[in-house]
């Protein structure tokens, strides 16, 4: 035995440790995977051994291979073994392993869920620490409902070392597993006031977070963190509260005022500022310049403070040389642009001045905000300076961001700022020549629409795309380019479909026959061999129009000549045209050499004109009868998907019988809602084509060509402009056209003055050029399919209906609003411990319900005759409540404790008021003699109404629950093993019938509700533990078959147990 | 997904080598004075995420977080997990976090718990460090002293040791920071 120590201390001393390994690689630059290699043989024969040592050296020398990609999966096991140790060194490397390795996938987690729990119970802190960081990392569903009880005991463990991390990991723990919030949260927010300033940072981190998915259910935390702002320093903790202010706010206006005052004391007050920037940065932020962006102006928004003010603040911070000052100015300025997109545009220099910086962060940024920025009359100025950029753009990521940016400006809201479409498709073309950018198809499919829906500019776009086909060598000249080859699928479509604005078209026929045609991708080809098809039917009819029949013969040969190359491709789509097509000439030549004359009838292969496709057509077809689209088809899913981590959501998936009914009877206002609900969300959906708001309206008659409105353009500015088209020269153009239409309204408007201006004339007077004055010069076919034609009055009609219709929504949210406040009474918070709704009385003058009170009880580690009873009180009615008193009648067994001096019947003061649609939480101590029995307590609540003056009165009882006097405490199976046998338990047991829930939903449900936590679980068999404030031990013993759960129990106190069983029997008839 | 603070070594999964070289191609094009946020890349994880850095002498600090971070606080917090290198080191330079990748992680690990800033006092995480490290040493380390010799000797036929050579100190300039 000796000898094997000996020689294992010596097998030791060849073993490699990290600061080897890493040294080894280093060493080994030329042949690093060899050598890695044969240390990774080196470290399995190491995990073999049986010294644990040895081993955690292994296990440490993973962690770095993995952090260099290599796969340690395999070693999972070993990692858990070392974890097991019970030397700190070597448990913290096995946790750190783990935290790097694990992942939900890993099976072997499921092994270590009792070493975690014995490890968070260990004496000593550190193990513990080490245990909550590495589950932090790794913890899953399974873990995080294990483990969830013995957490929620460290969140009150007397080192703040390991309630901090203890507060913090509940985050991840309500995240995978959320029944855990809710008997959490009054923990969590008592943790808000921890005295140890870490334990409440970590407190507000998750409260943040949890707020950030889902504010509403936060706002009634307001008050605590309106406390919390006014008196804490540490700034970490400030910024998260004002953030989360920031998410507030809007679900609850009023609080925005209150705001204001605090935090212009922040802002403002100068010793609070240096403060500030000492703390969070003394490097970037020098005294005098102005707030703190990232504290303060997320909120800027929400405030009354005016949007300008706060981008005028934000401009300061743009024209600072600190590169990050200058970012986060940019990057508020593009939330307030959501907003208040007016006070934005204002400051267009600065944002273009950006464009221009050094560094890409901020250019992003300014590109960004540029999208809401442009208007008819700087879009070709700001897309000038685009293109400029894009020329000097070295990378191809800001390259391709330009690129897609300016397309997004030009098209924008049916491309409503564009006056002049030949501008637009030179950039397009432009465009097309950049080096190697992936957005080929998207400058192809701006080309066809617009050439599709623009019809006045189809001919200047033929003559474009003829000459892109014509110099297709040019795009596809090099690998690189192959994403912009994309454009020539379109140059190749219009350049058919539109064949008839073709000057030259034999040219383009040829073109589009070249061999090397053959190089690019399939569905390119494809549209070539179709479209030449196309091509030659229009070159055929111009041809033979001409005495000489041999030229229109030469065309189809040339087609027979050139056609066969496609005919071989590899690509099925371009096979199956090719040949079919060729086919058809062969016919067509045949024809020909008879002198028969073909190209009428060829030409009528491709008759007829592509129109576009109104975006609400499918609403002209007039729904058949007896169909109700409103209709659920099938049963509707649970209201509350989306809010998993919501106390109520809990409460309603509990009692899912009580809200189904309620949805059969769905009444007309009902529907009208939803449909109002899902029209919003349509509106947001981007994959609904939106409808304008003045679609109301059913059409009867089915819909006709003649529905499509047709938009009649005459154009201003002579359309040929030989060889490939500058964009520059459009902007002088454009120029000159606006002065003159300007110089011709002016003469209008003369006139207009001289026959005495009508009351309805509303133009603005000519002075600065403003946005409607400039008139597009050319027109998008944009398909309504309102009215058959467009005239200006109804477009006059359709702003005011859509003014009027938001002045209406406006006052709706209001309305709603008010509603919130007053239209409670539904929801009884249901937790863990005990809970009751009380049944309020109707008084005469409170015919709605003023107050809800939820409460929990729970008993008091150190004292094990005290229970704490913390109450929310919720105002649910229109008035502020103030001057609140809580009495209860003192039985025999449980007295409330009172102030010393205050008589045995006096109430105690809730110390705070209560304006509207507020809650808040007092919380009340109850000395209990006896914990064996439930009680009941009678008792009254107190309170004025402010606005009649009247006094009030609430009854209500308190339940006193056994299990409420029961603690979740730890439990190992040797204990619990001795604890049996010593006989000194007295047995009770219980039947649950039908009893329908998984095994472990079950035992969660014990854990959480009654404070068991589980000490072995076998099988279907689970063994739980649980202590009452008095030093009771209660053992259960849970087992299932089919749907009976039996569960045998014991304790040294049978009245208690036979309570406790009774009570858990309750829980189990409510589900 | 919450406010993921991630060193860069800290990263999850297959991915992680390609995501770490991404944004080392990244952040080590970037000029000194230009900001320090980077927005963009492909692999971190969507437009709610960017890249915050730091960069000392060869060293660069890559936090990744969403936008539940303030920016300004996080670069504070990396100079405050850097001055802890620096007081848990004594005067760290490039080769001890090469060298003492663990240590580096366990430190980093009273600084950002599974993704969520724990601790921003610095006095506190060098406390609870010490004691920590105080731990291992009572307990006779992972390595007893029979192994260091012998790495030692194993060493010594070795072509370069670059235990003497110092690749750029970290430098840090800002002495008074005072506690959160």
């Amino acid at each position: 035995m000796a000898l094997k120590i000996v020689k294992g201390s010596i097998d030791r001393m060849f073993d490699k440790n990290l600061q080897d390994l890493v040294r080894g690689i280093r060493n080994h630059k030329e042949d690093e995977a060899k050598y890695i290699s044969t240390c990774i043989d080196e470290i399995k024969q190491e995990l073999k051994q049986d010294n644990i040592a040895v081993k955690a050296n292994a296990v440490c020398k993973l962690t770095y291979l993995q952090m260099l990609g290599y796969d340690v999966s395999w070693a999972a096991f070993n990692i858990v073994e070392v974890m097991s140790s019970s030397k700190f060194t070597y448990k913290r490397i096995g946790y750190l392993a783990a935290s790097q390795c694990f992942h939900e996938s890993t099976d072997v987690i499921m092994l270590t869920t009792n070493q975690i729990r014995k490890d968070l119970s260990s004496p000593n802190q550190y193990d513990t620490g080490v245990a909550l960081t590495g589950l932090s990392c790794f913890v899953t569903p399974d873990l995080a409902r294990d483990l969830a009880n013995d957490i929620m005991t460290l969140m009150s463990h007397t080192k703040p070392y390991i309630r901090k991390k203890a507060v913090l990991i509940m985050y991840k723990v309500f995240l995978k597993y959320p029944e855990s919030l809710r008997p959490a949260f009054p923990r969590l927010k008592e943790k808000l006031e921890d005295p140890d300033p870490g334990v409440q940072s970590a407190a507000v981190n998750v409260i943040c977070e949890l707020a950030r998915r889902n504010p509403k259910n936060y706002l009634s935390l307001a008050p605590l963190f309106f406390k919390l702002m006014t008196s804490s320093t540490n700034n970490w903790v400030l910024i998260k509260i004002i953030k989360l202010f920031g998410a507030l706010t809007p679900l609850e206006p009023r609080l925005g005022k209150k705001l204001i005052e605090p935090l212009t004391n922040l802002i403002h007050s100068t010793s609070a500022m240096s403060l500030l920037y000492e703390c969070v940065n003394t490097v970037y932020i020098d005294v005098n310049t102005p707030p703190l962006p990232s504290l303060s102006l997320s909120l800027c928004l929400y405030l009354s403070l005016p949007p300008q003010l706060c981008v005028q603040k934000l401009r300061i911070l743009i024209e600072d040389s600190d590169q990050n000052l200058k970012y986060l100015g940019l990057l508020a300025m593009s939330k307030i642009l959501k907003t208040h997109p007016k006070s934005v545009q204002s400051h267009k220099d600065l944002i273009l001045q950006c464009l221009d910086d050094k560094d890409e962060s901020i250019r992003l940024r300014a590109l960004d905000l540029l999208y809401g920025m442009v208007s008819k009359k700087n879009l070709m100025e700001i897309v000038k300076k685009l293109m400029l950029h894009v020329d000097k753009a070295e990378g191809t990521t800001y390259r391709d961001e330009l690129l897609t940016k300016i397309i997004d400006i030009c098209s924008q809201s049916n491309y409503q700022y564009i006056t002049n479409f030949e501008w637009y498709i030179s950039i397009l073309v432009e465009l097309t020549r950049l080096e190697g950018t992936r957005h080929g198809h998207l400058i192809a499919s701006q080309m066809l629409d617009v050439a599709i829906r623009v019809k006045a500019i189809r001919g200047f776009a033929v003559a474009q795309m003829a000459t892109l086909l014509d110099n297709a060598h040019l795009l596809t000249g090099n690998m690189q380019r192959m994403g912009i080859c994309e454009v020539l699928y379109a140059a190749a479509w219009i350049c058919g479909e539109f064949s008839e604005h073709l000057e030259n078209p034999m040219q383009t026929l040829e073109a589009m026959l070249r061999p090397k045609v053959a190089t690019l991708p399939g569905h390119i080809q494809a549209v070539y061999v179709q479209n030449a098809a196309k091509l030659f039917a229009t070159v055929l009819k111009s041809q033979e129009g001409n005495t000489d029949s041999t030229a229109a013969q030469e065309t189809s040969q040339l087609m027979i000549d050139r056609l066969p190359l496609f005919v071989q491709s590899a690509n099925l789509e371009v096979q199956e045209r090719a040949s079919c097509i060729l086919q058809l000439v062969k016919y067509i030549q045949k024809l020909q050499q008879k002198d028969v004359e073909v190209a009428e009838e060829v030409s009528a292969l491709f008759a007829g004109e592509l129109n576009p496709v109104a975006p609400k057509a499918q609403k002209k077809v007039p729904v058949p009868e007896g169909l109700d689209l409103d209709s659920w088809i099938n049963e509707p899913p649970s209201e509350s998907e989306s809010e998993d981590e919501q106390p109520k959501a809990i409460f309603a998936k509990e009692e899912p019988k009580h809200s189904r009914p309620r949805r059969e009877e769905v009444d007309e206002k009902e529907l009208a809602k939803r449909r109002e609900a899902r029209k919003q969300e349509q509106a947001n959906n981007p994959f609904y084509i939106k409808a304008s708001p003045s679609s109301q309206k059913v059409y009867q008659e089915a819909p006709g060509v003649e529905h499509i409105p047709v938009v009649q353009i005459d154009l201003s500015v002579p359309l040929k402009v030989p060889g490939l088209p500058m964009s520059d020269q459009y902007v002088k153009l454009e120029e000159e056209r606006r002065q003159k239409e300007r110089a011709e309204k002016k003469k209008k408007e003369k006139k207009k003055r001289k026959e005495k201006r009508s009351g309805r004339g509303k133009k603005h007077d000519s002075g600065p050029e403003s946005e409607e004055d400039i008139t597009p010069a050319h027109q998008v076919d944009i398909v309504t399919e309102e009215m058959p034609e467009k005239s200006s009055k109804h477009k006059k009609k359709k702003q005011k209906k859509e003014k009027e219709e938001k002045e209406k929504k406006k006052k709706k949210k209001h309305h709603h609003h008010h509603h919130h406040s007053d239209g409670g009474g539904e929801e009884a918070v249901q937790n863990g411990t005990v809970e009751e709704e009380e049944p309020l009385p109707v008084s005469v003058f409170f015919c709605f319900l003023p107050l809800t009170k939820v409460y929990d009880i729970q008993g008091n580690l150190q004292d094990g005759s005290q229970v704490v009873v913390s109450v929310i009180f919720e105002n649910k009615c229109d008035s502020f409540l103030k001057s609140m008193e809580f009495n209860v009648l003192d039985s025999l067994n449980s007295k409330l404790q009172r102030p010393e001096g205050s008589g045995p019947h006096d109430g105690l003061t809730v110390p705070f008021q209560l304006p509207p649609g507020v809650s808040n939480e007092a919380r009340f101590v109850f000395t209990v003699q006896s914990i064996i029995m439930p009680q009941k307590l009678k008792g009254t609540l107190t309170f004025i109404v402010k606005d009649s003056s009247t006094h009030e009165k609430l009854d209500f009882k308190l339940h006193f629950t056994c299990t409420s006097y029961l603690i979740t405490t730890p439990c190992y199976s040797d204990a619990f093993a001795k604890l049996l046998e010593s006989g000194d338990l007295k047995c009770s047991s219980v039947r649950l019938e039908g009893v329908n829930m998984p095994f472990h939903h079950l035992l969660a449900r014990i854990c959480f509700h009654h404070h068991f936590s589980v000490v072995e679980r076998i099988d279907s068999c689970a063994s739980m533990y649980s202590r009452s404030i008095q030093g009771h031990h209660v053992c259960l013993l849970v087992k299932v078959s089919a749907q009976t759960v039996s569960i045998d129990a014991k304790c040294d106190e049978p009245t208690l147990l036979g309570n406790v069983l009774d009570e858990i029997k309750q829980t189990f008839s409510q589900c | 997904v919450q406010n993921t603070v991630q060193h860069v070594l800290l990263q999850a999964e297959d991915m992680q080598q390609q995501i770490i070289r991404e944004t080392f191609h990244l952040v080590s094009k970037r000029d000194d004075n230009v900001c320090n946020f980077l927005e963009g890349g492909s692999l971190i994880g969507g437009s709610d995420y960017k890249l915050i850095y730091r960069h000392y002498a060869t060293l660069y600090f890559v936090f990744c977080v969403d936008s539940s971070e303030s920016e300004l606080g996080i670069l504070d917090l990396i100079q405050v997990f850097v001055e802890t290198l620096d007081k848990c080191f004594e005067n760290v330079c490039e080769l001890d976090l090469i060298f003492h990748m663990d240590k580096v992680h366990y430190i980093l690990q009273e600084v950002v718990m599974g993704g969520m800033v724990l601790e921003t006092n610095m006095n506190e995480i060098t406390t609870q460090v010490d004691v920590q490290n105080r731990m291992e040493k009572s307990e006779g380390g992972l390595s007893a002293a029979p192994a260091r010799a012998v790495s030692a000797v194993k060493n010594m036929n070795l072509p370069e040791i670059p235990r003497n050579i110092n690749i750029g100190d970290i430098n840090i300039k800002v002495p008074s920071l005072s506690p959160f």
